[in-house]
């Protein structure tokens, strides 16, 4: 679009439940790009395959037809191993209900993702070290050593986000992360996505709330798995955000 | 995952469920702990047989009287069988292949000497081949000699425990000691034997079997049983073939007493009987115990099994966020299976602690020896590894295959 590299790319992208007779089409052709540094909101009526087109470019699910390309590799046909391996590496989740494991504290919440990591592999003291430093990020330094249930739903969705953050991920996949938070906590965490994504992140996010996908830069219709509309949401700070985030693309 | 943090998860989840860990080890507990302690048992037994056999003498054959006459309201039954004197010198004299034979007619007597009275000692009447053929020692003095079993002198070897009993320090040879109302003269004392097989050599006092029969045998039944003999003891000499000397003995005891062979009074038990006897009473509770053992070690594994799968349903959520954090299906795998393991490996150990004390207190508290094999905690320590991967698989195979979108929207 615009000559960032891209970071999705599917093509014709398909997903099919059942056969026969009970056969559905949740994804009937989808075409979207996505380019690094974009901030992006995916919304829909629920049944829309929203949410499926989501776990396909999470690595979670294959598509029955077409093709997933992700940063450059075509994903589509990997195994789940090698699916686990792409999410581990390029990807980070933040989800509706945080997830946080409830017996570990915040921090190890964070350093969580870095048990799974094959390669640049961290020792065990430096973690924690990120870990505070990812905390103290998302302005969670004095609540590092709390379990979960100690912790305000806003405080764990922070946590969730540092969690998706600690492996310098591709891309950030936020599924719903305003949906079980009141208003407040919700314009909190979308300053806090909007931040990550001014420095540079690459973040695409399903949401139902027209003010949450109000934050995003575009906004992505689907509607009976097909792409209903796919359009720049005109936001100020936007401009600056980009020319920092093609910067650091051509350093890679 | 390297292997410090998946202990240290598996051990968390462990810990985080205290009570649920500990009676899921149980089965194990138990059955580590059976095993060795049924190892410890017969490890136990093999070794009283092994000194049994060691403290019996070489080759030894048991010739006892049975039961063979008498009826009812006939008076004193004849306890002893046809066993006589004679018949000893007769196995000496005409069989060949014989390195020693001996006699034992036991009575019970009251010992004095000095203040010290002891009641209810048993009187061994024999032979001058006693110690030979038994295979015990004199430490002090002498035992009798044929001369004085011919004439009934009126001698007396002490067991060791006796003689220290009435003499303490003092040397006893050449005291006279009374039994019951005869006055004895000690001319010898054994060395220390022990139990074997039931008797204590120790506790006991030798005398010729002549003065048993004249002196320590109740008068009313002196004249039914004249020199009765309870028990002939034969030594098989170390080249003889023990299953010939036996036919020999049998054929001609059979001969002597006037009885056929298939309905002897007396019976012959050779040293190998006797063992055969000892270890199949041991035997059924081995099998017995080998069982309970087994039994539970599958048992427990199928707690572990049960306990997990339980645990994969609760950690559903957890199983998906793992996954979506790029845990692999092998990743999610190893964990469960490390926490099964991890189990039955805590089972293991605490089991072996409960066995090791447990053959402590079996071997104190009953009259079977325990001994610790090495090897049996070897062998349990694995089979309870082998039961965590064996009954673990199936659980951390279903985590492993849970899908990641599902496994995340589970409630």
């Amino acid at each position: 679009m615009d000559g960032s590299p891209l970071i999705i790319e599917t093509l014709a992208l398909k997903k099919v439940y059942g056969s026969g007779d009970s056969q559905v089409n949740a994804l009937d052709g989808i075409d979207i790009k996505i380019s690094a540094g974009e901030f992006v909101a995916i919304m829909g009526p629920s049944g829309s395959g929203k949410s499926t087109l989501l776990n396909i470019l999470a690595c979670m699910d294959r598509p029955t037809d077409g093709q997933y390309i992700l940063a450059g590799e075509d994903v589509s046909g990997y195994s789940r191993k090698e699916l686990a391996f792409i999410r581990g590496r390029q990807l980070g989740f933040v989800f509706q209900s945080y997830n946080l494991l409830p017996r570990l504290t915040a921090l190890d919440n964070v350093m969580l993702p870095m048990m799974y990591q094959r390669e640049n592999r961290v020792h065990a003291d430096q973690r924690r070290e990120i870990a505070m430093e990812v905390l103290a990020s998302v302005g969670l330094t004095d609540r590092a050593h709390h379990l979960p249930n100690q912790l305000s739903g806003g405080q764990q969705q922070r946590v969730a986000i540092a969690r998706a953050l600690i492996n310098h991920p591709l891309l950030i996949l936020a599924d719903e992360p305003t949906g079980n938070l009141d208003t407040r906590s919700s314009h909190e965490i979308m300053d806090l996505l909007h931040t990550l994504h001014a420095s540079g992140r690459t973040i695409v996010m399903v949401t139902h709330e027209p003010d949450i996908a109000h934050y995003t830069e575009r906004i992505i219709l689907i509607r009976d798995g097909r792409l209903a509309s796919d359009q720049k949401n005109g936001r100020p700070a936007l401009a600056g955000a980009r020319s920092r985030v093609e910067m650091e693309g051509r350093a890679e | 995952m390297n292997i410090g943090e998946l202990l240290k998860v598996s051990w968390k989840s462990l810990v985080s469920n205290k009570l649920r860990s500990l009676l899921t080890m149980l089965g194990v507990i138990i059955g580590v702990a059976a095993v060795i302690v049924m190892i410890a048992v017969s490890a136990g037994t093999e070794a009283t047989i092994s000194e049994a056999i060691n403290g019996l003498g070489t080759n030894l054959v048991f010739i006892s009287g049975t039961v063979t006459r008498g009826g009812p309201g006939q008076g004193p039954q004849n306890q002893q069988g046809g066993l006589v004197y004679d018949d000893m010198t007769a196995i000496r004299e005409r069989t060949s292949g014989v390195a020693g034979v001996t006699v034992d007619q036991q009575s019970s007597v009251t010992i004095k000497y000095g203040d010290v009275t002891l009641e209810d000692v048993s009187v061994v009447g024999t032979t001058p081949d006693y110690p030979t053929v038994r295979d015990v020692q004199v430490e002090t003095g002498r035992f009798f000699t044929d001369k004085e079993q011919e004439r009934t002198t009126k001698v007396v070897v002490l067991g060791s425990g006796i003689a220290e009993e009435l003499f303490g320090e003092a040397d006893p040879i050449g005291q006279s000691i009374n039994v019951n109302t005869t006055k004895l003269t000690v001319i010898g004392v054994l060395a220390p034997k022990g139990l074997v097989s039931g008797t204590d050599f120790d506790e006991q006092i030798y005398t010729p079997i002549s003065v048993v029969f004249k002196k320590f045998t109740p008068s009313m039944f002196s004249r039914i049983m004249g020199d009765r003999v309870r028990q002939i003891i034969v030594s098989v000499d170390e080249n003889a073939n023990m299953d010939e000397v036996v036919q020999q003995i049998s054929i001609l005891l059979a001969n002597r007493h006037e009885v056929s062979l298939d309905s002897p009074d007396f019976s012959i038990r050779t040293q190998a009987d006797i063992i055969e006897t000892q270890e199949s009473t041991t035997s059924s509770f081995r099998t017995l115990l080998a069982w309970v053992a087994g039994v539970s070690l599958v048992v427990g594994g199928i707690g572990i099994m049960n306990i997990m799968l339980v645990s994969v349903t609760e950690r559903t959520r957890e199983i998906g966020l793992r996954q979506a954090i790029g845990a692999t299906p092998g990743d999610i795998q190893v964990q469960f299976l490390s926490e099964a393991l991890m189990l039955s490996l805590l089972g293991g150990v605490l089991g072996i602690l409960a066995g090791v004390g447990g053959s402590y207190l079996f071997g104190s508290l009953s009259d079977m020896r325990t001994v610790i094999e090495p090897f049996s905690i070897a062998l349990s320590f694995t089979s309870a590894a082998f039961i965590g991967i064996f009954f673990g698989y199936i659980p951390a195979q279903k985590a492993a295959q849970l899908d990641p979108i599902v496994a995340l929207r589970h409630e």
